[in-house]
């Protein structure tokens, strides 16, 4: 097992340096000189020359490659154009908030998404089976936007149980220590602020985590569905165990190998693709901070986003890929 | 012979498909003696199978359900029996070994694991306790290092040792009752008579009455005291081993033992009785065999045959059997109607 997790670890480096490669060439693959883009229409020429001067440019490209590598085994992600300040600290905070409000939306979208696959699968074509499905179906296809603005009129507006943006109070700033609020509030013993965290988490994470809970219920069914027809589960039963058994002990543990693929794909598409969400709901997460990026053609900015979460998605994979192993003995990389 | 342990009267178990209702098995009646070894032979698909599986209630509902008929195990009618009920017979009172040895065990669970946990539904012993019974069992069926394989896992076994395991895992509460659906057949020919012989040893030595269900008259003969034979859904011969495989009565029987390979034939092509098994479906009227057997008259097509009892417990479900015919061996007489 352990051999196993160094080699995967050590067949990361590649993939890794695939990443930086492409992330390198997002600057270089800009039409036209990037320093004329980066500066816009209206530069002089000195600038031009001088911001190429800086940037390394009239370098050639192995040695600038060397440079960025350089650059980002250190910590440095660059400057921003637009704030000027070093990327690599205004990234975190960012990233924390999208790791957080992504952790409570899978959170919830598995609990729910399994346990309704499970119950589904288990009381086949029974009501519960029926209304579970259509619900997975109309979860699957409505658009999120439209979800969290449905979320925002109702439990904001209407009800006004639950707060419509942002992560916290405005006008009472944590004091951030690692920047997962709920995590800080905690450890600031402040509890009352850790609710208010929550409350906020509340509306974004089941806008976000509705288009996975709605995969993974379908898909913890239909695999479900299979394994339970299979001869060791009948071995099961003619052993004289009763349902529970059969079901949550055998027929769960085969059915999620392909249950788990799907949770760390949509894992890995909430960590990049929640740019809707955190619009809506004023998240300032790194969705949004890239998409800022790319209105303000920050290309530092988008390069470091996308590596960001690119690196991630791969973690979150090799996450995946070890628990296969540990799930399932007869697998062997 | 009395104790008997298990009897089935007039079983009807249908399936309920899109396509119509499908009487799998059709009125079989049979009985299992303490004990006994009793063969249930057949092609495929004339309801060996889900006879044994009725017998346990596994048939998979929907679409499967027993619609008549008795499944007396020891004066309790099992087809009423509560779930409940059925929980504490499964792998207690009557255990089942299946076919497929290579995909019977989880995957993702130790040998180990898998063998505590029938035993601990059953009994109340604590995991070593059941654990320490699991690698006795295991070396009751001639595992070899059985303190190492009940910590592997069934991938790291081969075929035949993982029928081993399932019949140690069906040993571990000493049922009365083993049913064993194709238990060799899925294996090489050296490692079926092995298993064949374990399975003998623990009949001998535990008492156990084992219902073996198979294809294969060599298995028949090597092990089991009496033999039914099923034909689309119905039991058409019954009677001792050795009297069956000696002088088969049914035509079909005739035929399957005729269709065995046979040293002393000089000829060439093996015999195959001439067209296939039918599809079970609803009302049929006449013998089921009736379209592929020489003998057949038009009687054979109109009325169904009765089961016709003969001479030491034997019966057969075909007409020659009937006095009225004057047939070849005409001397039974009516016991089950139909």
């Amino acid at each position: 097992m352990t051999a196993y997790i160094m080699r995967r670890l050590l067949q990361l480096i590649p993939v890794l340096i695939g990443m930086t490669i492409i992330t390198f060439a997002i600057v270089h693959l800009i039409p036209g000189n990037p320093a004329q883009t980066i500066l816009g229409e209206t530069a002089s020429q000195e600038a031009i020359a001088d911001l190429e001067e800086n940037m390394g440019l009239n370098e050639p490209y192995p040695v600038q490659y060397g440079f960025y590598i350089t650059d980002l085994m250190q910590g440095d992600l660059g400057t921003s154009l637009r704030t000027k300040s070093e990327i690599s600290s205004e990234i975190w905070p960012r990233l924390a908030a999208t790791l957080e409000l992504t952790f409570f939306a899978m959170v919830f979208a598995i609990f729910i998404g399994v346990n309704a696959g499970i119950i589904s699968a288990w009381k086949q074509n029974s009501w519960f089976d029926f209304l579970a499905m259509m619900f997975a179906l109309v979860g699957v296809s409505m658009p999120v936007f439209w979800l969290a603005l449905m979320e925002q009129l109702v439990f904001a507006q209407e009800l006004g149980w639950l707060p419509a943006f942002g992560r916290e109070l405005s006008g009472d700033p944590i004091a951030p220590i690692t920047h997962f609020y709920v995590l800080d509030s905690l450890i600031h013993l402040d509890f009352p602020r850790a609710l208010t965290v929550l409350k906020h988490l509340i509306l974004p994470s089941i806008a976000l985590g509705t288009i996975p809970m709605a995969i993974i219920a379908r898909m913890t069914r239909s695999s479900m569905l299979e394994v339970m027809q299979s001869d060791y589960i009948r071995t099961v039963r003619a052993k004289g165990s009763g349902q529970f058994l059969v079901i949550y002990k055998h027929a769960l543990k085969n059915a999620t190998i392909p249950v788990l693929t799907v949770i760390g794909l949509q894992t890995g598409v909430l960590l990049g693709g929640a740019i809707l969400t955190e619009t809506i709901f004023s998240w300032p997460g790194i969705g949004r901070y890239v998409f800022e990026a790319i209105n303000y053609r920050d290309y530092p900015v988008i390069q470091s986003g996308i590596l960001v979460i690119a690196f991630f998605f791969v973690i979150i994979n090799l996450i995946v890929d070890i628990l296969y192993t540990y799930i399932d003995p007869r697998i062997k990389y | 012979m009395s104790d008997i342990v298990l009897e089935l009267k007039d079983l009807h178990t249908h399936f309920f498909t899109d396509s119509g209702e499908v009487p799998a098995v059709d009125g079989v009646s049979l009985t299992v003696n303490k004990g006994e070894v009793v063969g249930i032979v057949g092609e495929s698909g004339c309801g060996k199978s889900v006879t044994s599986l009725s017998v346990m209630q596994l048939v998979p509902n929907p679409p499967g359900r027993i619609v008549g008929g008795e499944i007396n195990f020891k004066d309790e009618n099992l087809v009423n029996a509560s779930n409940k009920r059925m929980k504490q017979i499964r792998g207690n009172e009557i255990a089942m070994i299946f076919q497929e040895p290579m995909t019977s065990l989880d995957p993702l669970f130790k040998i180990g694991n898998q063998m505590v946990e029938g035993i601990r539904l059953h009994e109340k012993v604590s995991k070593q306790e059941a654990r320490n019974r699991s690698i006795e069992l295991l070396k009751l069926v001639g595992i070899p290092r059985a303190d190492e394989v009940i910590d592997d896992y069934p991938h790291q076994l081969s075929g035949g040792m993982r029928q081993r395991v399932m019949i140690a895992m069906s040993m571990a509460c000493n049922p009365e009752l083993l049913i064993a659906d194709e238990p060799t057949t899925a294996l090489d020919v050296t490692i079926q008579a092995q298993i064949l012989d374990l399975m003998r040893n623990l009949n001998k030595e535990k008492d156990t009455a084992i219902m073996l269900i198979t294809h294969d008259l060599g298995v028949v003969a090597e092990i089991c005291d009496r033999v039914v034979v099923m034909y689309a859904g119905q039991v058409i011969e019954e009677g001792t081993t050795r009297e069956i495989l000696k002088a088969p009565n049914h035509p079909y029987t005739k035929g399957l033992i005729r269709s065995l390979p046979n040293m002393k034939q000089k000829e060439q092509k093996l015999y195959s009785i001439p067209g296939t098994v039918p599809k079970p479906k609803m009302g049929r009227i006449g013998c089921r065999f009736a379209p592929r057997c020489e003998f057949a008259f038009d009687r054979c097509f109109q009325e169904d045959p009765a089961l016709y009892q003969l001479e030491n417990g034997r019966s057969s479900r075909c007409f020659l059997n009937d006095k009225t015919e004057g047939s070849l061996t005409g001397n039974g007489e009516t016991i089950v109607g139909n």
